[in-house]
This record gives structure tokens, sequence and C-alpha cells, in this order.
């Protein structure tokens, strides 16, 4: 293998008093793949994800980036690395416009006075080259569809060039439009050479936009699938447990997936 | 003027449909002005355009008052009234710093009338130099903000029980220090006596200000324009910034004009104007500022976006507690004396509430993120536009109190139905 992954997790153990949230988990994403991560509910994909960000960081296991050991145990050592996250609840100030959310705690400014026109061309060209459609980006975001949120979220993450992007359920909120805008805004910013790591219950678009699937079952790996060669009915009967064996789901081509 | 936080630089003519390769360049100014109105009016329509409704009433309000009293739009009786908006509006401005992030200081009333005692006390009673008590009873003021900030901010108290438990300390403190002495009464050539009294006789001095303002907007929006056409985005055209000029300069120098029918520019006015600048700035220009919008707007997203939540809290209860102490000096400088039947009127709220609906009334927003030092000016002056003209026809004080309660009420509730009209256009 030429490059390592950005990302490896291997072996993450998390516990939450007496629950087992995460036992022996393994992870893996390359630069311009995108990774799904499905599961039921309480499986623990949020749980992991917190992991990655540092939010709350794990009881046992390794962390790679790009083949080294590293630590994450603060929000801000995965801010550092290259990580970042879109939560679900997106974290937006309503009331400020676009480019004040995008720029919010990384202003640009000379001697504490804001450079509104700096930060309005720079919000509108990073609008254009990800085709994300806002009708003004001088309007309060309370103001834009959710579709519309999630995208200025989305792109808001990309402000620090992370390598990583960690986008938590993103379209579970969206029309069928919206999610397809949405598809089209994960495709272009993988095309980019990063890194995505996307939570979804929506099987149409894990095999519309992801390359590979990890299924979480109570808080273990149990399965990784090539979405070009997998069926939704076999990710399916994994997140639910009608197949338990996670070895016999092992994509092809993919070996040293499980070390 | 403008409201409704940080959008683009200036106010209202923000809000039109730019298209993102900035097509009002393309157009004559008829069109944009034409479709400039249209957007008034849809704001209007969506409660939106909130000052363009409290000008139209306050405009009633003057209508009403000068007909039961021919006085009431008397160079000196306007001019009285720009003077005595003076202290509230101060109060009212420290108000809108709270209020941007979503909390409520109730004690600034009490505040106030602490600094007026604790600058006559000193002053008057232990011979104190006047600059040296005006310093340290405006400090008393960034104290006791600083103190209920911490409470807030970092043991977690509810900031309108903070503030509850401030209105009585600080009042009973006031009560406590004037208890020896009782009325003081501080030397009416004085410092502070001069705040409320002086006036620029020269003529001059109110139309620099008027010329100075109109010139110093018009200046900041061409240099906005340019800047914006420089670098290929879209900019208010021509005849909406001419237009926009033309409004201000008609009230800068028709305001100018009465006052030097009377007694000239009162200092009063222009220190409020002046702090009104500099707050307006501070808060829509500066990264500082942003910060306070933004907890406003979301407090777990500010602090994900690596702003010091609890420090920005304890700053705007600084800012509250020293505008209300430096609007109490204006209090206690147009009565030139401090004593207990003012502070138990201090306790008594009517500062306090006459404050929050100056802020209110002029479209900041109790539900916090929302608003502008300038919508005080606004407010404070329909407030004290409605005290001047019941003044005038002897109204009792037990109906001034019920009408300025319902002022107060009315202009809540617009708010809360404002922000309801603007939740069911923004989230589909």
């Amino acid at each position: 293998m030429a490059h390592p992954p950005v990302l490896a997790l291997r072996g993450i153990t998390k516990r939450f008093g007496g629950v087992q949230a995460l036992v022996d988990v393994d992870l893996q994403v390359r630069a311009g793949e995108v990774v799904a991560l499905a599961g039921d509910n309480g499986a623990g994909k949020s749980t992991l994800i917190k992991v990655i960000s540092g939010v709350s960081p794990a009881d046992r296991g390794v962390i790679e980036w790009e083949g080294h050991l590293v630590q994450i145990k603060r929000p801000h050592d995965a801010h550092a690395l290259g990580i970042a996250t879109v939560y679900q609840d997106l974290a937006m100030c309503d009331n400020l416009d676009v480019v004040g959310n995008l720029f919010l705690g990384r202003e640009i400014d000379r001697v504490g006075i804001l450079d509104e026109v700096e930060m309005e061309r720079r919000a509108r060209d990073l609008m254009h080259a990800l085709s994300i459609r806002i009708p003004d980006v001088r309007v309060p975001v309370a103001a834009l569809s959710a579709g519309q949120r999630q995208a200025v979220a989305i792109s808001r993450s990309l402000m620090g060039a992370p390598k990583v992007l960690l986008l938590d359920e993103p379209t579970a909120a969206l029309g069928v439009e919206q999610t397809s805008h949405l598809l089209d805004l994960i495709e272009e910013v993988r095309d980019r050479g990063m890194a995505i790591i996307l939570i979804s219950h929506n099987m149409g678009d894990i095999k519309a936009v992801a390359d590979r699937v990890a299924v979480l079952r109570l808080g273990r790996n149990n399965g990784l699938f090539d979405v070009s060669t997998v069926t939704q009915e076999q990710i399916i009967s994994s997140v639910t447990g009608a197949a338990d064996n996670a070895v016999a789901h092992r994509s092809k081509g993919d070996e040293e997936a499980w070390p | 003027m403008s409201r409704g936080g940080p959008h683009r630089d200036g106010g209202p003519g923000s809000a039109g449909p730019v298209t993102a390769d900035g097509e009002r360049r393309t157009r004559g100014w008829q069109d944009n002005l034409r479709e400039y109105a249209l957007d008034v009016r849809a704001g209007v329509r969506d409660g939106e355009r909130g000052p363009l409704l409290v000008i139209a009433g306050l405009i009633v309000i003057w209508i009403v008052f000068q007909g039961l009293d021919d006085k009431f739009l008397s160079p000196r009786n306007l001019s009285n009234l720009s003077v005595d908006i003076v202290g509230t509006g101060l109060v009212a401005v420290g108000i809108v710093f709270v209020l941007l992030i979503r909390e409520i200081d109730l004690s600034v009333g009490s505040v106030s009338g602490l600094a007026g005692a604790a600058f006559a006390v000193l002053n008057v009673n232990h011979g104190v130099p006047e600059w040296l008590a005006v310093i340290v009873a405006v400090a008393v003021g960034t104290a006791v903000g600083a103190f209920h900030g911490v409470f807030h901010a970092w043991l977690g108290v509810p900031a309108f029980v903070v503030t509850l438990a401030g209105l009585l300390i600080w009042n009973g403190l006031t009560l406590y220090l004037l208890g020896a002495s009782g009325t003081i009464n501080i030397d009416e050539e004085g410092l502070v006596a001069s705040l409320t009294s002086h006036h620029f006789g020269d003529d001059l001095a109110a139309y620099a200000v008027a010329a100075l303002g109109t010139a110093g907007y018009v200046l900041a929006a061409r240099r906005r324009r340019s800047r914006h056409r420089a670098a290929g985005m879209p900019f208010r055209s021509e005849g909406e910034i001419w237009l926009r000029t033309g409004l201000l300069a008609v009230v800068a120098f028709a305001a100018a004009v009465t006052l030097n029918r009377f007694q000239g520019l009162p200092l009063a006015l222009l220190i409020f104007l002046v702090v009104l600048v500099v707050s307006d700035y501070v808060l829509r220009r500066t990264r500082y500022g942003r910060r306070v919008f933004a907890l406003g707007g979301g407090v777990e997203a500010a602090r994900r976006a690596g702003i010091g939540v609890e420090r920005v809290r304890v700053a705007m209860f600084m800012v509250s507690g020293t505008l209300a102490a430096v609007g109490g000096l204006f209090v206690a400088s147009g009565l030139t004396s401090a004593s207990p039947t003012t502070a138990r009127a201090a306790g008594s709220g009517m500062l306090l509430i006459n404050a929050i609906a100056a802020a209110v009334i002029g479209g900041t927003s109790l539900f916090g993120g929302r608003g502008s030092p300038w919508s005080v000016l606004l407010g404070v002056v329909v407030i004290q536009s409605i005290a001047s003209g019941m003044g005038l026809l002897g109204v009792q004080d037990a109906v001034q109190f019920m009408i300025t309660g319902g002022v107060l009420l009315a202009a809540v509730a617009a708010d809360a139905l404002s922000r309801r009209a603007q939740a069911r256009r923004g989230r589909p």
C-alpha cells in the first residue's frame, strides 16, 4: 500500500459505567474516500465520532494519523491534526449571517476590526467552489433552508483545511432534493482529496456516495463492505444482527482492513 | 438607524435580493430605489422593519401631544427632552449589551442610584475632588457588574435572580450611604452638574456635529461601496446612499436648528451620541462585538467556535454596570442632588423599566442576538416624549406608571410576535 490511511483506529474500547459502548472497534479511512458508518441506534456510532473528535476519548485502543501513532484527548487535539466534525445540531448562530458563521472564531481582522469585505469575498469564493447555492451570504442562517444550513455547516468545517471530515447524519432532516444536493457536495469535497466519515441511517445515501461501509452493532464491528459489490439487504442484515459474523462479510481486496 | 445584528454594514438597505454577480450594478438608480421601497414594504409586513413603525408611532405621539399642548414641540421642551433622555439612554445602552447575549440586568436602576449617591457622599461629605469621585462612582458600577457577572457566569445562577438580588442589595446600600446625611445637594457649578446643564452656546457647535455626522456617514458608506466594488461584490447603489444621507442630514440639521433656537447643543446629548457611535462600532465592526452577537445566537455554537463564553458574559455585565453608573451620574446631575427619595424611586424600578422599554421599543430583542445601541436612541425618545408630554399635561404619577408599563408590555409583545414571524419564515 503506497499511502497509509489518513486515519486508522485499532481496538478502540470505550465504557460508560457498566455499559460497553465500544469494544475493539477498528476503522480506517483514506484520502479521497467516503466511509459510511452504519448501525442501529445505540450501536456506538456517535460514541465513535466523539472518540475521533476528542470530545470523549477512548479508554483503550490505538489511533494512527498518516501512519503515526497519535493521541486525541481533547477536541483541540483532533482539530490540530486536521479532523473537522459537523454535528447533527450544526451548532450555528441563527442570528449571524452566512459569512459570520463561516468565520466564527476565526474572523479576519486588522487590530480587532473585522475585515468584512475580505471575509465576504472568501465566503463567496468558497460557496462558488463548492457549488453551494445560497441566495445571499449576508442573510442570517435562520432564514436558510435545512439543506442550505447543512451545506453552510459543512463548508464552515472546511475553513480550517482539514484532512478528515466527520459528518453526523447530515441528511436526517433533509428532503429528497436537498439530500441530493448534499450528496453532490460530499462528492465534491471527497474529490478534493478529503477523507470523509459519514454516519447515516439511510441506505440510499450510503449506496449513492460512500466507497465503503463499516457497520457497528452493539459497540462492535459487524462488517466492512465495498459499496459497489454489496447489496442493501446485506448491509441491513448486518445492521440488524441477522448476520453476526463479521469475518464472512469482509470486502474483497481489502485484506489488511482487519489486522 | 440599523438594527438586527451585524448584517450588511449599514442597515435596512442590505436586505435586497442581491444576486451573486452584483446585479445592482447594471441598473439605474430609479430601479434600485423602487426595489428598495419594495424591500422596505416587505420588511414591515414581516415584522423586520420595526424602526419605521416606531418612527411612525413617535410622529403620532408628537402630533397628539402638540395638539393637547402647543408648548410640546417648542425648542425649549425639545431641548430639555434631548437632555432628559441621556440618563435613561445610557442605562439602556448597557441593557442592550446584556440583552444581546440573551440575559437581563434588573439591577441597573439601583446601580445608577448607588453611583449618584457614592459620588455625592464622596464629593460633598468627604471633600474628595470631583474628578476622583466620578471615577470611583463609575468604578463602583463596573465592580457591581463584575460581581453579578461572576455569580451568573461561573456559579450558574440565572442572571435575572442575581440582578434581582442586586436590585435590592444596591438600593439598600444607597439608602445606607445616604442614611446619615439625608438629601445631599451637589455643587451646581461643578463638573457633574454641568453634565446636564452645559450647552454649547455657539450655534456653530450644533451645526458642526450635524455636518460631521452626515459627512462621516457618507464617507464611510462610499468607502464601503468602493471596496465592495473593487472586490467584485454587490454594493449599494449611489441613489440609495444619497437617499439615506439626505434623510440623515434632514434629521440632524433640523435637530441642530431646534437646539440652537434654545440654548444650543447640550453637552449631555453630545456625550450620548459619542457613546452610541462607539458602542455601535464595537458591536458591529470588531471581533469582540461579533462574539457578543454569537453568544446571543447560540451559546453552544459560540463555545465550539472557541469563544470564552464565561468571560464574555462577565464583561457584558460589567459594561451594563458601568453604563448604569454613568447614567446615574447624569440623573444626579439633572436633579443636582442625591436623596433617599430618589434612591427609593430608583429602587422602585421606574428607571429600569424605562431603560428596558427604550431598548426593546427601538428594536433590540429580549430573545438575544438581535439589536443595536442605536435602537436606544429611538426608544428613549419615545419613552421620554410620553413622559414629557404627560408631565406638561399634569398627568399624575399613577397614570404615568400604568402607561409606561403598558408601553413596555406592547413593545415586548411586538418583539415576541416579530420573532415568531421570523421563525416561521426562517425554518421551513
